[in-house]
């Protein structure tokens, strides 16, 4: 057994992070806040020519060829770097959409009744007639709320995994910029990072992100749905929980517009909406007790 | 990423089912919890059963891997606990084995292996638990002894223990790390008195240890003078290594006898209680894979990680809250002492302050993982 990641899968995590770092960086974060709604197409294209659709389409197919663990490494990423757009939602239609593989085509996908990026999306997987735009929580994610009677494909396991992933990336990140701020914001003459009460909720948000590490990356190798739906729940709670624990640890500044805080808070929240909520990964947990 | 185990550690897997299957039916009635000479007996006996097999190093010479995998695989059979063994096999005998002399380590390994002899740990005092380096204990040497007085506290099996792991003060002088030395003193020595200690699930499952004036060879001092602290991090590392994944197993056995009984008796049908369960669910689902992490780190780097004080946290609270939702499903049952899992739900409320509470646990976590500063 050697559950640790490889040194081809590390390199594949360095390479998206590299990436993101050129190409969205805190810059072009503040700069999407600046135009809710407007999708870097560009961007869109370079993630395609990375491979990052076409990651799990096999080579033949002019895919990457790689499975699902390398796919989960990479949505960590895009989950850390708040990276916008229907990133599940593409990666799945790779297959079946023209273009959705090489970045040409953005796919948007009917999930837990709304649907993400529609007014942007070339193509819809779902039913989508007679949506209505919301008003989102979250600036980096337009919405739209679909009539419970129109049809929400059947919930895709893997869907719920990759969501998972990008939450891992959020606590991941959550606890990172927590500690940063921790370990440099000073009051009363030290750093607040020397208080045990700030450092306590640090310790928590890693116990929290590596605990859903573990639970992700085995899903990601077994690809069970009940061992999904215990990533899913442990991811969005570690999400949710994490970024707004850093919010708390920014104090004063966590509540303004201008940190990156909030952004992470409310993606977390919308992620966390998907696949019907956690109630379907509960029951399914509860029935698989009695097996 | 590789969860599957290579053709040696799964013949390795079922070369032990298939000895468990034949060895366990053998074994004598288990001994009531407060008969300790019984208890004593049961244990040894049965580490004398895994060391005629050849399982009985497994904690020391072992990869992680297969120490997971003999941990995993005693557990489902039911097979009994390291008990009176644990500190021999876990903490005295690790640390005898890296820091011991030729002379220590042929006499003290063989017998804790073979199921011969009892090892107890002296380590904790009443004015010494979480920082433990502010012991008191003294011992000065005599001779060839060293004279020992102080108390400790905590001690598990001292009424059936031959020998203690015992943490002295050698130097008062020292700062507090500095002055700490490793000794074995033999539990029969005049001046040992030991006192059990009711704990509050009404038995006895640990005990204090008085010293008067007791003497102890220098011959069995493990280490240099006033290096015991250094000798003693040595065994604390393997504590947090594979120490609970028999525990893991356990526990997502009991939520699954849990489910059944609630299912039985109604409380399955209230939505909030089935997804309460279901959740417990995904939690220990994923300390079994934390567990496999943990153990794979270890694998490639030869020593456990730093996330045993990340596992140690999250499981210390996800067992109690399995016996808090068992109390739930049982409903005016979980106040019967007799009924299952009623004293289990008492024993769970020292998980979160046995080996490092909480607190410093998450202490731990934001120093030395986080790299946060120390407060003043």
């Amino acid at each position: 057994m050697r559950f640790q990641l490889t040194e081809d899968q590390r390199s594949l995590r360095d390479g998206m992070r590299g990436l993101l770092a050129r190409r969205f960086d805190g810059e072009a974060l503040r700069a999407a806040v600046g135009t809710p709604g407007a999708l870097d197409r560009g961007l869109w294209r370079e993630l395609g020519a990375a491979g990052f659709f076409a990651l799990r389409l096999p080579e033949a197919d002019g895919g990457v060829g790689l499975g699902l663990p390398e796919a989960v490494l990479v949505f960590e990423e895009a989950g850390r770097a708040l990276l916008t757009g229907p990133l599940v939602a593409t990666h799945l239609a790779a297959a079946d959409v023209p273009g959705a593989a090489a970045g040409e085509a953005v796919v948007a996908r009917v999930d837990g009744g709304l649907v993400e990026w529609l007014a942007e999306a070339d193509t819809v997987t779902g039913d989508a007639s007679g949506a209505v735009a919301l008003r989102s929580v979250d600036p980096l994610t337009p919405l739209h709320r679909v009539p419970a009677a129109a049809s929400d494909p059947a919930s895709d396991p893997v869907a719920v995994l990759l969501t998972a992933a990008e939450q891992l990336g959020t606590a991941t990140r959550a606890c990172e910029l927590a500690v940063q701020h921790a370990r440099t914001r000073e009051q009363f003459g030290q750093p607040i990072g020397a208080f045990q009460a700030v450092k306590h909720l640090c310790a928590e948000m890693l116990v929290r992100a590596e605990t859903a590490r573990a639970a992700v990356y085995a899903a990601a190798v077994t690809a069970d749905t009940v061992d999904i739906a215990a990533a899913r729940l442990l991811a969005d709670e570690a999400a949710v929980r994490g970024a707004r624990d850093c919010l708390q640890v920014y104090g004063g500044m966590g509540f303004t517009w201008e940190a990156e805080v909030h952004l992470h808070l409310k993606r977390a929240w919308v992620r966390a909406q998907r696949g019907g909520g956690n109630t379907e990964s509960e029951e399914l947990l509860a029935v698989e007790l009695l097996k | 990423m590789d969860l599957s185990y290579t053709p040696e550690e799964e013949d390795f897997r079922a070369r032990l089912r298939e000895w468990l299957a034949k060895a366990l039916p053998g074994l004598p009635p288990k001994p009531k919890p407060e008969d300790w000479p019984g208890r004593r007996a049961y244990d040894l006996g049965w580490q004398r059963m895994l060391y005629d097999a050849g399982y009985a190093d497994v904690h020391w010479d072992a990869s992680p891997t297969v120490r997971l995998i003999f941990l995993e695989e005693t557990e489902k059979a039911g097979a009994p606990y390291v008990g009176a063994n644990f500190v021999g096999l876990l903490h005295a005998g690790p640390t005898i084995a890296a820091e011991g002399s030729e002379e220590q380590r042929a006499r003290w390994l063989a017998p804790i292996l073979r199921g011969d002899e009892v090892w107890c740990q002296g380590f904790s005092e009443p004015g010494a638990g979480s920082d433990l380096a502010a012991l008191r204990t003294r011992a000065w040497r005599d001779g060839d002894d060293y004279v020992v007085s102080g108390s400790k506290i905590w001690t598990s099996h001292a009424e059936v223990a031959d020998w203690c792991e015992l943490l002295v003060r050698t130097d008062p002088q020292a700062p507090k790390h500095r002055g700490i030395t490793w000794l074995a003193m033999p539990m029969n020595a005049p001046g040992v008195t030991v006192r059990p200690l009711r704990t509050l699930a009404g038995s006895a499952e640990f005990a204090e240890v008085f010293l008067d004036e007791v003497r102890v060879p220098v011959a069995n001092r493990v280490g240099a003078e006033n290096d015991g602290w250094r000798v003693t991090m040595v065994t604390l590392s393997f504590e947090r290594g594979t120490a609970f994944v028999g525990e893991v197993v356990a526990c997502r056995r009991v939520l699954g006898d849990l489910a059944r009984v609630a299912y039985r008796n109604g409380t399955w049908d209230d939505p909030v209680l089935r997804r309460r369960l279901g959740r417990l669910n995904a939690e220990f689902r994923a300390l079994w894979r934390l567990t496999q992490w943990n153990v794979s780190e270890a694998e490639g780097k030869g020593v456990p990680g730093v996330g045993g004080s990340v596992f140690k946290l999250r499981y210390s609270h996800a067992r109690q809250e399995l016996y808090d939702a068992a109390a739930e499903v049982l409903g005016p049952d979980a106040l019967d002492l007799d009924r299952p899992w009623a004293l289990d739900r008492l024993s769970s409320l020292s998980y979160t302050i046995a080996a490092g509470t909480s607190q410093i646990q998450r202490n731990i976590v934001a120093e030395r993982i986080l790299g946060l500063p120390k407060g003043r």
